[in-house]
């Protein structure tokens, strides 16, 4: 490892323009004669929409154009899809209903976009949107997935009767039940997996640009993978064909899956960009962005887990009811089955599992993946379960997690992953040294006498990144394969540019990407330049999240570095007369081995494109493409420990400890990985402590629609965190990655809730585990 | 419409603006001055923070009239000659900062806690004072340690002047 290559704590090479004001966000773009959008929305959970009157608004100052759902559906722009096809176990399709970028007949959720009013200026477009008259026939609305499949419930969309979208099941479900049956004792849950709104602090924005002479479009986004929305834009929802737009994701304020979707207002507005003649610019305020931003979550699961006389678990059956929403979203069928139920042998030995899940829509936002996506709920099911499971037997819950560790792979569940790599005995080794957890009944004596109720939880999590083989996805339903691209341009002087098709939102992958370049090559990263999120300079690629960017895309480039340095080994060796197989690369110069023959880099570059001198029948140029297509998922795991102080009379949690051990494979930039693992927890504690999306159940209405009323994690909630990282490569790919965006988000909420229970001595407490609920399940368990 | 005046990163700036225009809008409409951002609209996520007459403000929660006449310093008027002021060299030397949303915002808060501050800043003071500024990517881990390090290199300074 140099000062520069993989391993290196490099700062950051984007930090400047962020520190500096110079970042370029979405709505930081104008264009000339570029106009404002504002959304008109259904103020209903559940509607019919009888009459659209636009003839007030319309004659508004500054007022260009107020465009609805008809208009659309007239040009052909079709609805919006979800990707991933999941069958029931009936053998049935999953029954999607209609999603209108603009509804004109019925409104399915608060926030539902009815029409575009196009103005001057944005206060004028809010101003007119307010005139806009929609006359509804309001239908009664239902947000509880359980209630919402219940006979008499309201029906949401005609094709997915007791709103029911698919009964889907894994695992072998007779297996399980005899396991069951033969236990010598069984753990039973019902769990809730709260609801949550994403919440990156860049609200979602969009700017279509309609170039009537190239009859082109431009769409600048928040997206976390622009070419799939310029994919599905293209193919499925009719705006232009993909020579014809282009799609552009500057810098982008945090996705954490939220951005990875395309929304009505992208389509919208290239859409309006034509109607109107103008450059159209929408940015989403944050109470849009509560209300129609894809949430997470949300699920309601019963859990069995049964134990033979020896402790060791011998089956586990999952029911589990997943809220969609009102509409689903582009993998939101994915995130409760194959993201989820995959995960729930966690890192245990398990001979039987089943899980049943039923997708149900609701009148709420449509729900997709969140950081962790479907992983965090499988930890959550898994590791409140065997900590319980712990308790009842009254068993060390260190001990219960160890006897059943997997602990030779690779390892094949029942529940189709096969886990290639892990050391979990060493992540709960560094975990239990790290946090004094032998100390830990002297502290809770000594908060005792404070009057303080002390506790200790724990989660051993696993994961599945580097999302993912294309073949595999392929056959499970999944409309699109998950390689990545990479195009590594030499350029005449030496300096390098790396296309990727990978997308940085926070993740610094312009140092951690060039990092490898300057580890391969010896180039200084300051001749690095790393592209991403342009569609017009980076030909195809599948964007970032599912921690893929390092597994799956810098795979990619270290597959096109290959070929670029076996293509420069080969001009070196003719210009140095000396055997391809004798090049070496270090330090940035070609050398022969065991001589003092040498050429630098940019030599080596220059000859490649003066092509004086080339070997015969080379082509000048040095630049090559790659796409890796993984062959195995790869799993990161850990464990996580969080200590608590309860103050039982206020019910107030303060976490006094949070420790992780990590195991991502190898690293490239430590201190990017800590960080990613930082936020990751702060977002887990969100859950588990503070957040949760409210709808009103009478009437569908959004309770949590600000920071005043959906509780963000803020600096004086959380306390510093002691992470570790236990390091067993990743087989499957080149560079031993495994991936570490989602961890601390999958990992934390259960540790902390095992916490907070131990400190209480009562188990029935949901998340968020806000100091009312605290108290009061204290209080109960006096 | 009204012409408002003021000084911005030490330039005379005036421009024609709606008489409800807020001052983050006049920076970012008018002035194009977009490294102030807007991340909600209850005035909690601190995007907005400048400085007015010295003091840090949320630019959301003012009008660009009531700012009239004021000295302004948005992110865009902190580093000097090239040189990243200590707390934006601190931000990038502790990985401060992810997706540089809330940066901007961040960084204005830091500098005018550190100057009521100085060295003496802890975590818990640091913690507490951020409260009004929202960060999604970073935990706050890093952040805090990144006020911290400027405190302390900054109070240093000063003890070295003296």
């Amino acid at each position: 490892m140099g000062v520069e290559g993989i391993g290196a704590r490099v700062a950051r090479k984007e930090d400047k323009r962020f520190l500096t004001g110079k970042g370029r966000y979405t709505d930081d773009m104008t264009v000339p004669g570029m106009k404002y959008a504002f959304f008109v929305r259904s103020a209903y959970a559940h509607a019919r929409i009888l009459s659209i009157d636009t003839a007030a608004a319309e004659a508004m100052p500054g007022i260009i154009a107020v465009l609805g759902g008809k208009q659309l559906q007239a040009d052909g722009i079709g609805n919006l899809i979800c990707g991933w096809m999941i069958h029931s176990k009936d053998g049935s399709p999953m029954k999607m209903g209609a999603w209108r970028p603009l509804a004109h007949e019925t409104v399915r959720y608060v926030g539902d976009a009815i029409a575009i009013v196009v103005a001057d200026s944005l206060s004028e477009a809010r101003d007119a949107a307010e005139a806009v008259v929609v006359e509804y026939e309001v239908l009664s609305a239902v947000t509880q997935a359980s209630l919402a499949l219940a006979d008499g419930q309201p029906q949401i969309h005609p094709e997915a009767a007791n709103n029911i979208i698919f009964d889907w099941q894994l695992g072998d479900g007779d297996a399980t039940d005899a396991a069951l049956a033969r236990a010598a004792h069984v753990t039973e849950m019902k769990i809730v997996n709260n609801r949550l709104s994403p919440n990156p602090m860049e609200p979602r924005a969009t700017l279509g640009i309609y170039d009537d002479a190239e009859d082109h479009y431009t769409c600048y986004t928040t997206s976390q993978n622009p070419h799939v929305a310029r994919l599905v834009m293209s193919a499925f929802y009719n705006v232009a064909p993909e020579n014809k737009l282009r799609v552009i994701a500057p810098d982008v304020g945090g996705g954490f899956g939220s951005k990875i979707y395309i929304y009505p207002e992208e389509i919208v507005c290239l859409w309006a960009s034509k109607k109107t003649g103008v450059p159209v610019k929408w940015t989403s305020d944050r109470t849009e962005a509560f209300l129609t931003d894809a949430h997470g979550r949300d699920h309601e699961t019963t859990v069995k887990m049964a134990f033979d006389a020896d402790h060791r678990i011998i089956g586990l059956k999952v029911d589990t009811i997943a809220n969609i929403g009102a509409y689903m979203s582009l993998f939101s069928s994915a995130t409760p089955t194959y993201l989820y139920a995959t995960l729930l042998s966690g890192q245990y030995d398990i001979p039987a599992i089943h899980a049943n899940v039923r997708a149900v829509y609701t009148n709420t936002a449509p729900v997709d993946a969140y950081r962790g996506a479907g992983r965090p709920e499988a930890t959550y099911v898994m590791e409140r379960t065997i900590e319980t499971a712990a308790r009842e037997l009254g068993v060390s819950p260190v001990e219960l997690r160890r006897k059943n560790f997997i602990r030779s792979f690779p390892h094949q569940t029942p529940v189709i992953m096969n886990y290639d790599a892990g050391d979990f005995d060493a992540s709960l080794d560094a975990a239990l040294a790290a946090s004094d957890y032998a100390g830990f009944p002297a502290r809770k004596a000594a908060a005792a006498a404070r009057g303080m109720k002390r506790g200790i939880g724990m989660s051993c999590y696993i994961e599945a990144c580097g999302i993912a083989p294309s073949a595999a996805v392929g056959s499970l339903g999944a409309g699109v394969g998950l390689w990545e691209s990479a195009e590594v341009r030499v350029n005449a002087v030496g300096t390098i540019e790396v296309l990727t098709g990978s997308h940085s939102h926070g993740q610094g992958h312009e140092t951690t990407f060039a990092q490898l370049i300057a580890d391969r090559f010896g180039v200084p990263m300051d001749n690095v330049n790393i592209v991403h999120g342009d569609t017009d300079k980076v030909q195809m690629g599948m964007g970032t999240y599912g921690s893929r960017s390092g597994a799956v895309g810098m795979s990619a480039i270290v597959k096109a570095l290959d070929k670029v340095e076996a293509k420069a080994k080969k001009i070196a060796a003719h210009l140095m007369e000396a055997d391809e197989s004798d090049i070496v690369i270090e330090n940035g110069e070609l050398k022969v081995a065991g001589t003092d023959k040498t050429l630098p880099w940019f030599q080596v570059a220059l000859a490649a494109y003066t092509a004086h001198n080339l070997p015969s029948g080379m082509e000048p140029g040095l630049k090559e493409t790659a796409f890796y297509d993984p062959s195995n998922f790869t799993f990161p795991a850990g464990c996580y420990i969080c200590e608590v102080e309860v103050d039982p009379e206020t019910g107030k949690t303060q976490i006094v400890q949070f420790v992780a051990a990590d195991d991502f494979g190898n690293i490239i930039n430590p201190m990017i990985v800590e960080g990613q693992v930082h936020g990751g927890i702060a977002q887990g504690i969100g859950q588990a402590l503070l957040e949760a999306v409210h709808y009103d159940p009478a009437n569908g209405q959004l309770i949590t629609a600000s920071y005043m009323d959906y509780a963000m994690p803020r600096a004086d909630d959380l306390p510093s965190f002691q992470l570790s990282h236990q390091t067993t490569p990743c087989p499957s790919n080149p560079l031993g990655i495994k991936g570490c965006g989602e961890a601390g988000a999958i990992g934390s909420p259960p540790a902390l809730i095992n916490a907070i229970t131990d400190a209480i001595g009562n188990n029935d407490l949901s998340m968020p585990a806000t100091p009312q609920k605290v108290w009061l399940a204290a209080n109960v368990a006096h | 419409m009204a012409k408002v005046k003021m000084t911005v990163n030490g330039r005379q700036v005036g421009s024609e603006c709606d008489d409800r225009t807020l001052l983050v809008h006049f920076l970012r409409e008018n002035l194009g001055l977009t490294g102030t951002h807007v991340g909600c609209d209850t005035s909690q996520c601190g995007t907005c923070v400048v400085h007015m007459d010295g003091r840090s403000v949320k630019s959301c929660s003012i009008l660009a009239a009531q700012a009239a006449g004021s000295d302004i310093v948005t992110i865009e008027g902190l580093a000097s000659g090239g040189e990243l002021h200590p707390v934006q060299a601190a931000f990038k030397a502790n990985h401060g900062l992810q997706c540089g949303f809330c940066t901007p915002g961040m960084v204005m808060t830091s500098v005018d806690m550190i100057r009521r501050h100085g060295a003496a800043l802890d975590e818990a003071t640091v913690r507490a004072e951020l409260e009004g500024n929202i960060c999604r990517c970073t935990g706050y881990h890093n952040i805090v340690q990144s006020v911290l390090a400027a405190a302390a290199e900054m109070g240093g300074a000063k003890e070295a002047a003296e």
